[in-house]
């Protein structure tokens, strides 16, 4: 058809699109005016000019609505292929132009003609241009087309439908015995459209989705896709239920995996693997076709299975091993996606004989994967690292040989995660691990990993057998870095003063060097810690160059902040500050090294204490008790579930006062409940000082209660259990209009007791070097004990407790127990109320039971009483 | 690689593309803001090109989304789904796509041939996807759909130099190859 211009093309070269001018193409489009029309010419200037769009050339919109209009004259040819790509031209301008409109009734026309050629995709391009208003005045024929006999014209409505369902969802809806009648049509993609429309058309309905779901798995449909959907449907379902493999819906998606449609089977099996509550019993089907999958001649069935089967054995390893010879097979594979996989599996599932070999293999083809593998690699390795300690060599040095390789910031990052957390687990790896990473740090343009290996050499460097051969690197950064970097290097630097006396005078020499770097945080924490080294004291390196402050970050700003704005004669209190709650993770406690690192990218997040202490501050009742000490971590529930009010309590501990903090729901939607307090019977000398009620509490709506406590005279009397009783004023009200009576009525509802313990009144904090601290200090407040936990089964199970009940965070990882041991000494440290240090040493030793001596110090006797009295 | 399962959507196609063996765009549409611009979706595909044109591997995982692809002589064909999507599924598109386009260009599927009919290839990817919904995912309906005139030539009415062309081009594959 384009035979005429062939000629000139071929002067023009290969492409006869290459190099068109925009303006030149829309100069042609005044053709389209010439009477008559030449369908031939004007198709070929239309095709230019979907090439040029497509090409991502921007024309404005002035520009595209003259052609625009100048197009709207094509309608008058009855030729085909320029009507249709005319169709496609207003689609891709609709966006650009002005007054697209005009074309409504020519494309009304078209979708309602007798040319079926023509109709469904005017309807198409007819919906791209058309808004709510206007759909109303199409309404009628877009039915007719929903349940046209042809498949195209019916598609084509159909999807337009849902496309539309984003802006005119309250118009679509009327469309649903349209939609329910077009599901039973013969072709296999009406089905899949009418289907997809009546899912979205009753997605929020929950009852109708379930009744749809089982009405479409007895009658059996004809389409795969359909079929897809619907097995995404009923995993959905699953999902909002929480329902397991007792259900209809499973049976149905189990009943799939003998479908005769790949499509399907795969459907099915990647659905039964990502729910939830699947156990090794109904993976057994799923896993097995997919096991089949695997020998398929064809890649991609082969990367879907293998990619499935991956997922599986993350939870289920033992799921996978029956296809371990299958997968074998697939370690040479030619798509290199699916041999990474097949080998991160296998490493997954395998035994600790396979490693090496597997290693080996995947290190062949590392470089010709693409990040997102990699990092799937690098993933199984710390998995594998967790499994089988004992071949850190082999591993250790395949990361480090993906370290030295090309590659982007996520996956270096995972590798130096890997490695980190390799070194943490593992004694042995150490040394192997840190010299990889000072290796690494040579060559690291990344300012956020160099910062987080520098601090890691810190705190682990100073304790290996040779300290002194990391000096070096660190050095080489304080040169040749940026100043995040230098920075981040003094501090290691200064903690190998501060824990190496050997190397103090060699440290001394180097850090009087950074003394006159260009920046100023550089410079100003040599000097800091020049001066400190300089002291030869180890309270004063413990406390400031290797232990650093355990203040919540948001919280110093905002005590240092309102210091700033009333200035007193007293100066700045640093116990007056909230502590850093201690993170699950522990990588993220705040060094000072790494701060400056990700100050830049990310700012430190208000934690969830710094939230409370916000809340509580705002309640004039508690401004006279001082900041926020400590709430405890996870809410205490004080009503059995399903009950008709649902109270959760935390505790907020302060220097002197607990706040009990009452989250209450009211769960019956006939009543209003007015001034909500919750009573607390004390004894032990706590005392009520006040109740703060809570003046409303409508149905399904969470409010809070405030009732304050004095803390016992006596310092050692720190625990207690009370009687917790809600009281509030009823009001009966309509449960439709939530209108409630004049008339109410006190009522009182009896919840459970509130125990506080001596975890309540101690703040985790980590110590990153323990003998430091302690030491710091010193033997003045030292009481030892000695106890016999009867009832605990392993050591295991007595540190959990012992760390559970006193509120202290393990230090140098002394909460893992190394296997086959039978006696172990626990760190603990923490502050207690009133900001006084406390460090605990538990020795257990397993006997019988546990027996456990545990020697508390502290910087208040007080503290250590409690503390050391606690456990028993 | 932590994906939620599929939502139950008929929104499975992000993008189709074809480009020819320097990495060039053909022509590619996409159909949601995965890649907003012109620049990003660029960069994507070149991505895309460097990572499939020499192993002929049929599906890879790309910046957190699944591509799957075919090629002939001087040409690629690209469907890309997210990271979640049932990867058959895609597959099914791209293999309707490539034989459509291969009846229309009557199996010699190539870049020449695919520039001499660039008008039927626009309306065959409008018929196989609409606005990222699998339209019509059957090859053969979807040629009767997009219904462009074969202007059918038997051999002999072809010019001389006509016939030489094309004998040419195709021992210029043959030998390419």
């Amino acid at each position: 058809m384009l035979k005429r211009d062939k000629k000139e093309e071929e002067e023009a070269g290969g492409n006869p699109f290459f190099n068109l001018e925009k303006t030149s193409v829309l100069q042609e489009a005044r053709t389209f005016n010439d009477t008559p029309i030449n369908p031939r010419k004007c198709c070929h200037i239309l095709t230019k000019i979907l090439y040029l769009l497509n090409q991502g050339e921007h024309i404005g919109t002035t520009e595209a609505t003259e052609t625009f209009f100048a197009m709207t004259k094509l309608f008058q040819s009855k030729d085909t292929t320029l009507r249709r790509m005319c169709y496609m031209v207003i689609k891709e301008m609709a966006t650009i132009s002005d007054d697209v409109i005009i074309v409504t009734s020519s494309l009304t026309k078209d979708m309602t003609g007798k040319e079926d050629q023509f109709r469904g995709p005017a309807i198409r391009a007819l919906t791209k241009i058309t808004d709510t208003t206007m759909l109303q005045s199409i309404e009628r024929y877009m039915k007719q087309a929903i349940v046209d006999k042809n498949a195209s014209v019916s598609s084509a409505a159909l999807t337009s439908s849902l496309h539309l369902m984003k802006t005119s969802h309250d118009v679509i809806k009327r469309w649903v015995n349209e939609a329910q009648e077009a599901v039973s049509s013969s072709d296999i993609m009406v089905q899949y459209h009418a289907l997809g429309l009546l899912y979205h058309i009753r997605k929020n309905d929950k009852l109708a989705v379930t009744k749809l779901v089982s009405k479409f798995t007895r009658h059996s449909l004809k389409s795969p896709y359909a079929y897809c959907l619907l097995i995404r449907i009923a995993c959905k379902l699953l999902e909002e239920d929480d329902a397991g493999s007792d259900s209809p819906m499973f049976d149905f998606i189990e009943s799939c995996l003998r479908h005769k449609s790949e499509m399907v089977i795969y459907e099915a099996a990647h659905a039964i693997v990502n729910m939830k509550h699947t156990g090794t019993k109904e993976l057994a089907p799923a896993v097995s076709v997919l096991q089949l999958f695997l020998g398929s001649p064809k890649p991609t069935l082969r990367f879907a299975a293998v990619r499935t089967l991956n997922k599986v054995a993350m939870k289920h390893p033992s799921a996978v091993t029956a296809c371990n010879l299958d997968l074998e097979n697939l370690i040479t594979d030619v798509n290199r996606s699916i041999a990474t996989l097949a080998i991160t599996t296998l490493l997954k599932t395998g035994s600790e004989s396979s490693v090496d070999r597997l290693m080996k293999q995947i290190s062949s083809f590392m470089s010709e994967i693409s990040d997102e593998f990699k990092i799937v690699v690098v993933e199984a390795i710390k998995s594998l690292c967790m499994k089988f300690p004992r071949k850190h060599g082999v591993m250790m040095t395949f990361l480090s040989s993906m370290l030295r390789e090309e590659g982007g910031f996520d996956y270096k990052k995972a590798i130096v995660d890997t490695i980190i957390s390799i070194v943490e687990e593992n004694p042995e790896a150490k040394e192997a691990g840190l010299a990889h990473l000072c290796e690494f740090i040579e060559d690291c343009e990344h300012t956020v990993l160099a910062t987080r290996i520098l601090h890691l050499l810190g705190r682990e460097g100073p304790r290996t057998l040779n300290p002194a051969k990391y000096i070096r690197f660190i050095y080489n950064r304080v040169i040749l870095e940026n100043a995040a970097v230098r920075a981040a290097a003094v501090t290691a630097l200064a903690k190998f003063g501060a824990h190496c006396q050997n190397l103090l005078p060699s440290i001394i020499v180097l850090l009087e060097r950074s003394e006159l770097d260009m920046d100023d945080e550089v410079r100003d924490r040599a000097t800091l810690y020049l001066n400190i080294l300089k002291e030869h004291q180890m309270a004063l390196n413990s406390a400031f160059i290797l232990n650093g402050l355990q203040v919540s970050i948001v919280g110093l700003e905002r005590a240092l902040h309102s210091y700033y704005q009333e200035p007193s004669e007293t100066s700045f209190d640093m116990k007056s500050v909230p502590l850093a709650t201690q993170p699950l993770t522990e990588q993220k406690a705040s060094a000072p090294g790494e701060i400056s690192g990700a100050k830049s990218s990310e700012k430190v997040a208000a934690s969830r204490q710094d939230v409370y202490a916000e809340q509580l501050s705002s309640i004039p009742e508690f401004a006279s008790i001082g900041p926020l000490f400590k709430s405890s971590s996870l809410p205490v529930e004080l009503t059995e579930a399903e009950t008709e009010y649902a109270v959760q309590c935390i505790k907020h501990t302060f220097a002197n006062h607990i706040v009990l903090q009452f989250d209450c729901t009211n769960t019956l939607n006939d009543q209003f409940l007015e001034d909500v307090t919750v009573q607390v019977e004390t004894n032990d000398g706590f005392e009520v000082l006040k109740y703060i009620p809570t003046p409303k509490l409508a149905y399904n709506v969470t409010s809070t209660t405030y009732t304050l406590l004095q803390l016992p005279e006596e310092p050692s009397q720190v625990t207690g259990t009370f009687t917790c009783t809600m009281k509030f004023v009823v009001k009966d009200c309509d449960p439709n209009t939530g209108e409630p009576d004049d008339e109410g009525y006190e009522d009182e509802y009896v919840l459970e007791d509130l125990e506080i313990a001596v975890g309540d009144h101690v703040q985790k904090v980590m110590k990153p070097n323990f003998g430091a601290s302690w030491d710091e200090i010193g033997p003045e407040n030292e009481l030892e004990d000695t106890y016999a936990l009867s009832n605990m089964k392993s050591l295991d199970e007595a540190i959990k407790n012992i760390k559970d009940y006193l509120g202290m965070q393990p230090c140098e990882r002394s909460d893992k127990v190394p296997e086959g041991k039978s006696s172990h000494t626990l760190y603990l440290a923490g502050v207690y109320r009133g900001g006084h240090d406390i460090l605990a040493r538990a020795k257990l030793a397993m006997g019988d039971g546990v027996t456990m001596q545990i020697t508390v110090r502290s910087t208040d006797p007080h503290a250590s009483e409690v503390i050391a009295s606690a456990v028993g | 690689m932590e994906v939620p399962p599929p939502e139950p959507s008929l929104y499975t196609v992000k993008a189709i593309a074809i480009m020819d063996n320097d990495g060039n765009r053909m022509i590619a549409k996409y159909y949601d803001d995965t890649f907003p611009t012109t620049k990003e979706q660029k960069a994507f595909e070149k991505n895309l090109f460097n990572k499939t044109h020499r192993a002929n591997a049929e599906i890879i995982m790309l910046e957190g989304l699944t591509c799957v692809y075919r090629s002939n002589v001087d040409l690629f064909f690209y469907v890309i789904g997210s990271a979640n999507e049932n990867e058959l599924i895609l597959v099914s598109v791209l293999n309707a796509f490539y034989d459509a386009i291969s009846q229309i260009l009557r199996k010699n599927v190539e870049k020449r041939a695919l520039l001499e009919n660039l008008d039927a290839t626009f309306l065959a990817m409008d018929e196989i996807c609409d606005g990222g919904i699998i339209l019509e995912a059957d090859p053969m309906s979807v040629v009767q759909r997009v219904a462009i005139r074969m202007d059918d030539v038997p051999l002999g009415e072809q010019t001389v130099a006509q016939v030489i062309q094309s004998a040419k081009e195709q021992i210029k594959w043959s030998l390419l190859k």
